[in-house]
């Protein structure tokens, strides 16, 4: 693992050497330019009918031409690459990937800061590590954009933001989009990680009041600056999310009922007894970002179920997978393994391959990048020897911005 | 790990259960008190199916006949004689393997592991568990009929571990699985090293320590057993009973097996020559760091029960963990199985983890043992369940599909002739996939979550 780390540096410094050159002596702007045409034996889309013998050429990075292997002449200035299948990059619509590492000690858990129990001030920028293994393992198995930040267990964590899985090293280089919701969670997991609140209800009350005053400091003209402030004013306004856990009826029901009161645009996740509130999650017109299928059943989530994806589906509500937190082993879960049990238990596959990348795109509002496989967009792909859901298929390359990120030996 | 004695009284009970088959009244010979009540008298038959005996190849159109709890014949359609009596059920479409054997489980809501001491070979985990608990019929719709059941964790030496086999039943006694003639042994021992029993005294702090606190304690448990041979001589030298030297001495006896939880590859090392020191018998569990000392373990001929997890990490010493390490004991010739270590991963998914070996280079046959016949082999219990043949527990499963797809799903599970999961039950259906209070009060206390962050 060292050895590979040390490798991927190597890599690293080697690519950045080769940047550098080509841009003193081009001066281009597109430098990755290099040109792969995937040959695909069934190519997902994500926004048609899957293709057989599908074909996707790659320029620049991005993707300029999609369609049936007869209707596409491939240059000789393309590196063909093939696969049984291909898909377009999966996107893990919620994790802490980044901020949560792989050695689960405290120098690498970013995701919980247990100071206070609501912190909207926290950015998840300042805590990402761009090279952790996590992020990486999670890469060569085909996810190419992650939603990530500060994790479930506090009424108001902090944020999250969405980055790709490749294509750099830093937070600056990977970075889609900085601020994308804030974190919150209804539901026993606070209590245990903090004094105050100590109930549910006393959470409620928490955060009505921490709403409350962002009104008060939004319809103020002159005020001292307050992060956390303007980061509850910016959910008020709309302009990012809140991405609340919340797994049992009562735990759902308020976040409902909070959304209703304040009018923030709102993202269910976890959501383990959703298929007893099919009518009310579909009314108040949220999408559901579904608990990992192999969420432990205990706790808030014992009532869990295999079915719940394809439940929520079938209804009509928009569902996509999470990776979600793990405070144990596995550290991270993987979202098209998660998605795997749910079509062995009543999701079509077009609809998980969907939920996967378009859906998911659209509800994190980067669509007009990621999520599929059309002319103009990013070329993020994900290759199989297989079906994406076997058990026994295997990931053989990953593309990021039309680059070969992860190749199977 | 099965000597000769063992194989050849194997061979003498199933020719035993053969002859007995044929004339005796049913169930006489069961040890189970519950099963000789609902186990069937008339032969039953499942044909049409293919059949995956593990202890030979696949039969694609095969016939299975069972009795009083027994298998009485497997084979191809037309090589088997199916007796004039027998009730036929058409299986035309399914698939029919042994029953799952999972070789490291923490179902059933027994206790943890006893914080007053890092050793506590006196502990016994079936003084604790639930018969009723709703972890077994996740492990039954999951198609797991037999289970190593083991305490801790956390702990140089965290208890007894039992055997059970998963029959529907109200005291943990009808659910025992005895390996020994005497009926007595029905568990191993559970020990570990590496992070997982460091902490504050009484524990140890290092690893050198651990091993010094158990081979003290083995040295100890050799200096009661030469007093034991002495009381047999002379009564007058026999020791007092000490529950915790009693097990020992039936682990350096060979009677009671160690179960060795162990990631790091010199923590592997360290289990192999304590085992070699006092010359126990043990199985390697979990065994993270596994590709690493493949060829080691190969040569120690201590088996190894593995885990498959989603991701590396979680904790220091599982960083490395790989979907390879599977593949790499079998190429090194180890004996290999996987387990759930549930709560750690869901009974229900048990085969995924042999899928999982699969995906990473190991053959379709070993991965199919690995969650048979190799876990059963490391509880003395080969000769009783993990394959399909004649004289074996009537122990098996039907899925819809090829076992190792994600698609296929556990339709029935059979135990000792008798249906104890049918996923065309409405009733019994959620326990496969989860619902509404499906599952109660089935926190799994036994890991100790200190490692991680609260969430």
């Amino acid at each position: 693992m060292k050895k590979k780390w040390r490798s991927s540096l190597t890599v690293s410094v080697l690519t950045a050497i080769s940047v550098l050159f080509l841009a003193l002596s081009f001066g281009q702007e597109h430098l990755t330019a290099q040109s792969i045409a995937v040959e695909a034996g069934v190519l997902h889309t994500g926004v048609s009918e899957p293709i057989e013998n599908g074909v996707v050429l790659i320029e620049d990075g991005v993707i300029t031409a999609v369609g049936s292997a007869s209707d596409i002449s491939i240059g000789d200035q393309f590196e063909r690459l093939k696969a049984a299948v291909v898909t377009p990059g999966f996107i893990d619509a919620h994790s802490t990937v980044g901020l949560s590492g792989i050695y689960n000690v405290d120098a690498d858990q970013d995701q919980l800061e247990t100071s206070s129990a609501i912190q909207p001030e926290l950015r998840a920028i300042d805590a990402y590590n761009a090279r952790e293994e996590l992020v990486g393992y999670l890469r060569d198995l085909g996810i190419t954009t992650v939603h990530t930040g500060h994790g479930p267990g506090a009424v108001i964590s902090g944020q999250t933001m969405i980055v790709k899985t490749g294509g750099g090293d830093t937070i600056q280089e990977v970075l889609m989009d900085s601020v994308t919701a804030l974190a919150m969670t209804m539901g026993s997991a606070v209590r245990s990680n903090f004094d105050k609140p100590g109930t549910r209800s006393k959470a409620v009350a928490m955060l009505r009041q921490a709403l409350i005053d962002a009104q008060d400091y939004a319809s103020k003209e002159d005020k001292k600056r307050d992060l956390g402030k303007e980061a509850l004013q910016a959910l008020l306004e709309g302009e990012i999310t809140a991405l609340v856990t919340a797994h049992t009826v009562s735990d759902i029901t308020t976040a409902l009922r909070l959304q209703k009161e304040f009018g923030f645009p709102m993202m269910l996740d976890g959501a383990s007894e959703a298929y007893l509130l099919i009518d009310e999650i579909r009314e108040a017109g949220v999408p559901v970002i579904i608990h990992p299928s192999m969420i432990r059943t205990y706790g808030d989530a014992q009532s869990a179920s295999f079915t719940t994806a394809g439940v929520l589906a079938e209804a009509g509500i928009p569902v996509v997978f999470q990776s979600g937190y793990e405070a144990y082993v596995p550290k991270t879960r993987v979202v098209h393994f998660e998605a795997a049990i749910a079509v062995a238990n009543g999701l079509s596959h077009d609809q998980a391959i969907r939920s996967l990348t378009i859906d998911a795109a659209k509800l994190l509002g980067i669509d007009d990048k990621v999520g599929s496989v059309e002319i103009g967009k990013d070329a993020d792909l994900a290759l199989f020897d297989g079906d994406p859901f076997e058990y026994i298929t295997n990931t053989t390359a990953v593309i990021i911005n039309g680059e070969v990120v992860y190749r199977a030996e | 790990m099965i000597n000769r004695r063992i194989l050849w009284m194997a061979v003498v009970v199933i020719v035993m259960q053969l002859t007995a088959g044929l004339w005796m009244p049913a169930g006489s010979w069961l040890t189970g008190g519950l099963s000789e009540v609902w186990a069937q008298e008339k032969p039953l038959a499942f044909t049409g199916a293919e059949i995956v005996p593990v202890s030979g190849d696949p039969i694609a159109d095969g016939v299975l006949i069972v009795q009083n709890g027994k298998i009485l014949a497997v084979g191809a359609a037309g090589e088997v004689d199916i007796p004039r009596d027998a009730e036929v059920r058409d299986a035309s479409g399914y698939v029919i393997m042994p029953g799952l054997v999972d070789s490291h489980s923490h179902i059933g809501q027994g206790d943890g592991g006893d914080r007053s001491s890092a050793l506590h070979p006196d502990v016994r985990i079936m003084d604790t568990i639930r018969p009723d608990s709703d972890t077994f019929k996740k492990a039954i719709a999951g198609g797991i009929t037999t289970v190593n059941v083991m305490p801790g964790s956390g702990h140089l030496m965290s208890g007894q571990t039992v055997y059970l086999k998963l029959r529907p039943a109200n005291t943990i006694e009808d659910m025992l699985l005895y390996v020994d003639e005497e009926q007595t042994i029905y568990g191993g021992l559970k020990m570990a090293n590496g992070t997982n029993s460091l902490r504050n005294p009484p524990f140890p702090g290092t690893r050198g320590k651990s091993a010094a606190m158990v081979r003290s304690l083995y040295i100890k448990a050799q200096e009661y057993q030469k007093a034991l041979e002495a009381g047999a001589e002379d009564p007058s030298k026999m020791p007092k009973r000490d529950l915790q030297m009693e097990t020992l001495v039936e682990v350096l006896e060979g009677k009671r097996i160690v179960h060795n939880h162990t990631h790091r590859h010199d923590d592997i090392l360290t289990s192999i020559r304590l085992a070699e020191e006092f010359g126990y018998r043990m199985v390697l569990h979990h065994v993270s760091e596994a590709a690493y000392v493949a060829e080691e373990i190969a040569e120690s001929g201590f088996p190894a029960s593995i885990i498959v997890i989603d991701s590396p990490g979680g904790k220091h010493e599982a960083v490395n963990l790989k979907f390879e390490m599977g593949p790499a004991l079998e190429k090194a010739g180890a004996l290999v199985g996987y387990h759930t270590d549930d709560g750690i991963t869901d009974s229900r998914l048990f085969l995924r983890s042999a899928a999982f070996g699969v995906r990473a280079g190991m053959s379709r046959k070993t991965a199919i043992e690995a969650v048979t016949i190799a876990n059963a082999k490391m509880m003395d219990l080969g000769d009783r369940v993990g394959t399909l043949e004649p004289g074996k527990d009537a122990d098996f499963i039907l899925l819809n599909g090829d076992p190792l797809s994600t698609y296929t799903h556990v339709t029935e599970t059979w135990i000792e002739g008798n249906k104890v999961f049918d996923r065309n039950n409405e009733e019994q259906l959620p326990f496969a996939t989860g619902g509404p209070d499906v599952f109660r009060g089935t926190g799994y206390g036994h890991h100790d979550h200190d490692h991680g962050r609260a969430q």
